[in-house]
């Protein structure tokens, strides 16, 4: 059986550290519960480019739409809205 | 209503579609009978390959014979077609399976197809991502893949074109003796009706030896460049291969769109058009074994369908001998994208009494009218 | 993997939590599964704003034997009594006796000009957003579409320093009247309604208005805006936009359970036409937090066994309707909506479908199979949702996986086998390459 995943409420810890990564290379410092979606935006890149060649942002933020499919840590495909920010991770979006 | 016409086709798969264009573009008076959508059957669910398979020297030349005609088609398919030219390679896994591979490859020669064969280091070199090492394998530059349902309309609007008639969504509820019957009771006469509705032609005709072969499909999100031909497994030779149980083979394709298509499956009395999730489980197994890292990969969709299987594996093309206006284009397995183009052009010649480019005999219905005789 | 529980709920939304907080208070077993990667669902999303009764559920919760798979995602259903969830690259089997599904709703969008340009996000995709991290202060924010989301969002987003240019109702007025009446008679409602607005303040309402263009270069810059007649264009830097609710019955569809009008059928114990299978919440009919709540706890206790304490709810439950009576005509859509798409508005975002190709394609299945529209990783959620709108077309069949999965999620669990099927002496599968590929 996994691991149960420790229930997270409401906001989060003011003393947890700050969550450093990486967003196409370019490290960033983002709030611990920060998702991949939302440090995308913070380093002002698009998710994503359609397959006519479009920009393309999160739509929906709960992992229905897939606009905010980035690749993580090599994973392609990965919805950047259902994934949070983690220390060392690497971001890419294409 | 009643309607005359010089032909009527029944059914808008790849096999309808293309009899019609090929009919139309005679200029015969054609009408087209579709009860869903244009490719929307077993055309849709398949996987689209065009291929020169030779399982028997008929079906050698049927696949031969159509490949080229989709080599000379190809340039006029719209980009929706989606057509690749992409090659084949028959992966082999060991000594005994490279044995088959030259034994392949002087086959295709003699027939005139040019074919490679490939070591373990090339094969590597070729597809980086499937297991190593394995023995090599043959590759077949000629052969492509397309998008079967616009492939299937792209040949009906050629027909529409050429001045053929779609009726859909109708259904053909009765055909005999030059008539077709509408569900919704029109009557169309024709001098020929053309049988193509796959697997569901035996409700015309119960007496047809065609059985539906359940398939399985899974398509993944877009991994452009990580496989770059069709792979086939050549696995057979250590397999308890029989026509009567469950089987899967290691069959994956790279789409234009980046998307990787793996198959494959069959199933052998399955009637409901649900997921197996053994045989997928089976199917994604053997997969992975050759392909170990489509496991990571994203699937989009799984998806079944039913193959118009005959007894001897080779399609019923020609006139029914119980009634000869009624002309068979049906039991292609899982060759119907492939072989459309030449069974249209088959049973254009049929009808125009041309001589055909290879001998309709190895596929003409009457092979099968001793036994049916007695159905 | 895989583990056995007497219950497993799927969807960490107040109908989930509900549900498991009663299951597992009469004694069960309860596995609670979410694809996000905390609890609260869409409406009680983790981060700062959560109403009083959200942080009791959510503490109640924490503290319950609930056993938590957050950022599972469920997607399939490959035998009895089993479904099978995914978490990055790793995937379970999960065993029950009983299925509760509180699997939500997700928001329904209406393609226009320039609806897929960066920062156009749902109404509660951006309120989502903010919550997971996106910065917001300062935003100048145009809230637009339909529904009590909107206000709700337009006051969160205020609160936490948004500049709410305005809110843009698509109904008029009017038809908002039977919903306000609705309100009135439930106090606790009309509070929580006054209580946005009151955070939004500053933000002019404009009903019978919505968004007919979104421009930018390469993200938002400008929204324009109709009101019967009149048009004029804002310049900001999200448009949030939303055209109400559509519930996701995908996994309730592939389980085999009844639906009717779009949502999954029950009864009053929220049991559907599949045994052992329970729906509670939005995909039962849209009503809200306090319906689902109620309809959990009935859902759970009834799984659960306890039979009369479900039936006990069962009035409350009832009291509660004439909300999503109400709720249903004040969102219904004007007509009007289904012209803001021009020819060359995506409608397949995926895909990349725009809605010239789609026009004159007899059904959801043609429009399928000749323009890919609905052939994405979305598998037709946010498109589907749409052109059932546009063209009156109806998805078809739900087929595993519900939602994209990994290829190996599609075997077996557990460790790959080695050798090919056919390779090995004791499975019935055999390999048929002979054949054609």
């Amino acid at each position: 059986m996994p691991e149960p995943a420790p229930t997270r409420i409401a906001s989060t810890s003011a003393s947890a550290p700050p969550v450093a990564l990486t967003v196409n290379g370019v490290p960033l410092t983002v709030a611990p519960g920060t998702t991949v979606a939302a440090a995308v935006c913070i380093a002002g890149a698009h998710a994503r480019t359609s397959v006519s060649g479009e920009p393309r942002g999160p739509l929906c933020g709960m992992g229905i739409c897939f606009e905010c499919r980035v690749t993580v840590d090599g994973t392609p495909h990965r919805r950047g809205c259902q994934v949070l920010c983690a220390p060392g991770m690497d971001v890419r979006t294409s | 209503m009643s309607e005359v016409w010089d032909v009527v086709v029944a059914g808008a798969g790849i096999v309808g579609a293309a009899c019609a264009a090929e009919c139309a573009g005679l200029g015969l008076r054609t009408a087209v009978v579709e009860a869903a959508e244009i490719g929307g059957g077993a055309t849709a669910a398949g996987m689209g390959h065009i291929v020169v398979m030779d399982d028997s020297p008929a079906q050698m030349a049927l696949t031969h014979y159509s490949q080229t005609l989709w080599h000379a088609l190809s340039p006029h398919l719209g980009p929706a077609v989606e057509y690749e030219s992409c090659g084949t390679l028959w992966v082999a896994v060991d000594d005994q399976e490279m044995d088959e591979v030259r034994r392949k490859h002087r086959v295709y020669a003699s027939a005139g197809i040019t074919t490679e064969i490939l070591d373990s280091h090339s094969l590597a070199e070729a597809e980086p991502h499937l297991r190593q090492p394995l023995a090599g394998a043959l590759l077949v530059p000629s052969d492509g893949v397309l998008y079967p349902p616009c492939a299937a309309a792209c040949l009906m609007e050629q027909a529409q074109h050429n001045g053929a008639r779609l009726y859909a969504p109708r259904r053909v509820v009765f055909a005999r003796a030059g008539t077709a019957r509408l569900d919704d009771g029109t009557e169309l006469h024709a001098a020929h009706i053309v049988l193509a509705g796959g697997a569901d032609t035996v409700q015309l005709l119960p007496e047809l030896p065609i059985r539906g072969r359940k398939g399985h499909l899974v398509i993944t999100d877009r991994y452009p460049g990580m496989v770059r031909h069709q792979l086939v497994e050549l696995g057979y030779l250590k397999s308890a291969h029989s026509v009567t149980t469950d089987s899967v083979a290691f069959n994956v394709q790279p789409r234009r769109t980046g998307q990787i298509l793996i198959g494959s499956s069959r199933q052998y009395g399955a009637e409901d058009s649900a997921v197996d999730h053994e045989i997928l489980a089976a199917m994604i197994d053997r997969t992975r074994w050759y392909l170990p890292d489509a496991g990571s990969l994203s699937a989009i969709r799984v998806w079944t369908g039913f193959r118009a299987a005959t007894p001897d594996k080779l399609p019923l093309i020609g006139p029914w001998p119980g009634d000869e206006t009624l002309i068979l284009a049906t039991g292609h397995e899982g060759l119907g994208i492939t072989t459309s183009l030449a069974t249209a052009r088959l049973v254009a010649d049929h009808l125009l009494g041309r001589k055909p480019k290879i001998s309709i005999e190895p596929y003409l219905p009457e092979r099968f009218s001793r036994s049916l005789a007695h159905a | 993997m895989s583990a056995h529980f007497d219950l497993v709920v799927v969807g960490a939304g107040p109908a989930g939590i509900a549900a498991a907080i009663a299951a597992a208070r009469a004694g069960r077993s309860v596995a609670l599964v979410d694809d996000n990667p905390a609890p609260g669902g869409q409406i009680w999303r983790h981060g700062a704003h959560l109403p009083a009764a959200a942080r009791k559920w959510l503490v109640e919760l924490q503290a319950s034997s609930v056993v938590p798979f957050y950022g599972w995602r469920v997607i399939d259903h490959p035998a009895a009594r089993l479904i099978r969830a995914e978490s990055g690259a790793d995937c379970t089997d999960l065993q029950y006796d009983r299925l509760i599904l509180a699997t939500g709703a997700r928001e329904r969008f209406l393609p226009f000009p320039g609806w897929t340009l960066p920062n156009v996000l749902g109404a509660g995709g951006l309120d989502a957003m903010v919550r997971g991290g996106l910065p917001i202060a300062g935003k100048r924010v145009v809230v637009a579409g339909t529904g009590p989301l909107l206000f709700a969002v337009a006051g969160h987003l205020a609160a936490r320093g948004a500049k709410i240019l305005a809110i843009c109702e698509q109904a008029q007025l009017g038809h908002l009247a039977s919903f306000a009446r609705c309100l009135l008679s439930d106090p606790a409602k009309l509070f929580q309604g006054a209580g946005y607005m009151l955070a939004a303040r500053g933000a002019r309402l404009h009903t019978g208005c919505w968004p007919v263009a979104a421009a930018g270069t390469t993200q938002l810059e400008s929204v324009t805006l109709c009101q019967g007649s009149r048009k004029w264009t804002v310049a900001c830097d999200y448009l949030a936009c939303g055209f109400h609710l559509a519930p996701n019955t995908e996994l309730a569809q592939l389980l085999g359970c009844r639906t009717a009008y779009g949502f999954v059928v029950t009864d009053d114990l929220q049991r559907t036409s599949v045994t052992d299978v329970f729906c509670a919440g939005e995909p039962t009919g849209i009503g809200g937090v306090e319906l689902a709540l109620i309809e959990g706890q009935i859902a759970g206790l009834a799984a659960a066994g306890k039979l009369r304490d479900a039936q006990s709810l069962v009035p409350r439950r009832q009291r509660k309707l004439g909300f999503v009576a109400a709720l249903r005509e004040s969102c219904t859509l004007n007509p009007s909506l289904r012209n803001l798409a021009d020819e060359d508005t995506i409608v397949c975002r995926c895909e990349d479908v725009r809605h010239a190709a789609l026009r004159g394609r007899a059904s959801w299945r043609d429009a399928k199979l000749h323009t890919r529209c609905g052939m994405g990783p979305c598998q037709g959620r946010i498109c589907g949702v749409a052109t059932e709108f546009l063209f009156a077309w109806h998805a078809d069949s739900v087929r595993p996986p519900v939602l994209p999965a990994m290829v190996s999620s599609l075997a077996s669990p557990g460790p790959t086998r080695n050798q090919p099927a056919s390779l090995s002496a004791e499975t019935a599968i055999s390999a048929h390459s002979k054949e054609t590929p």
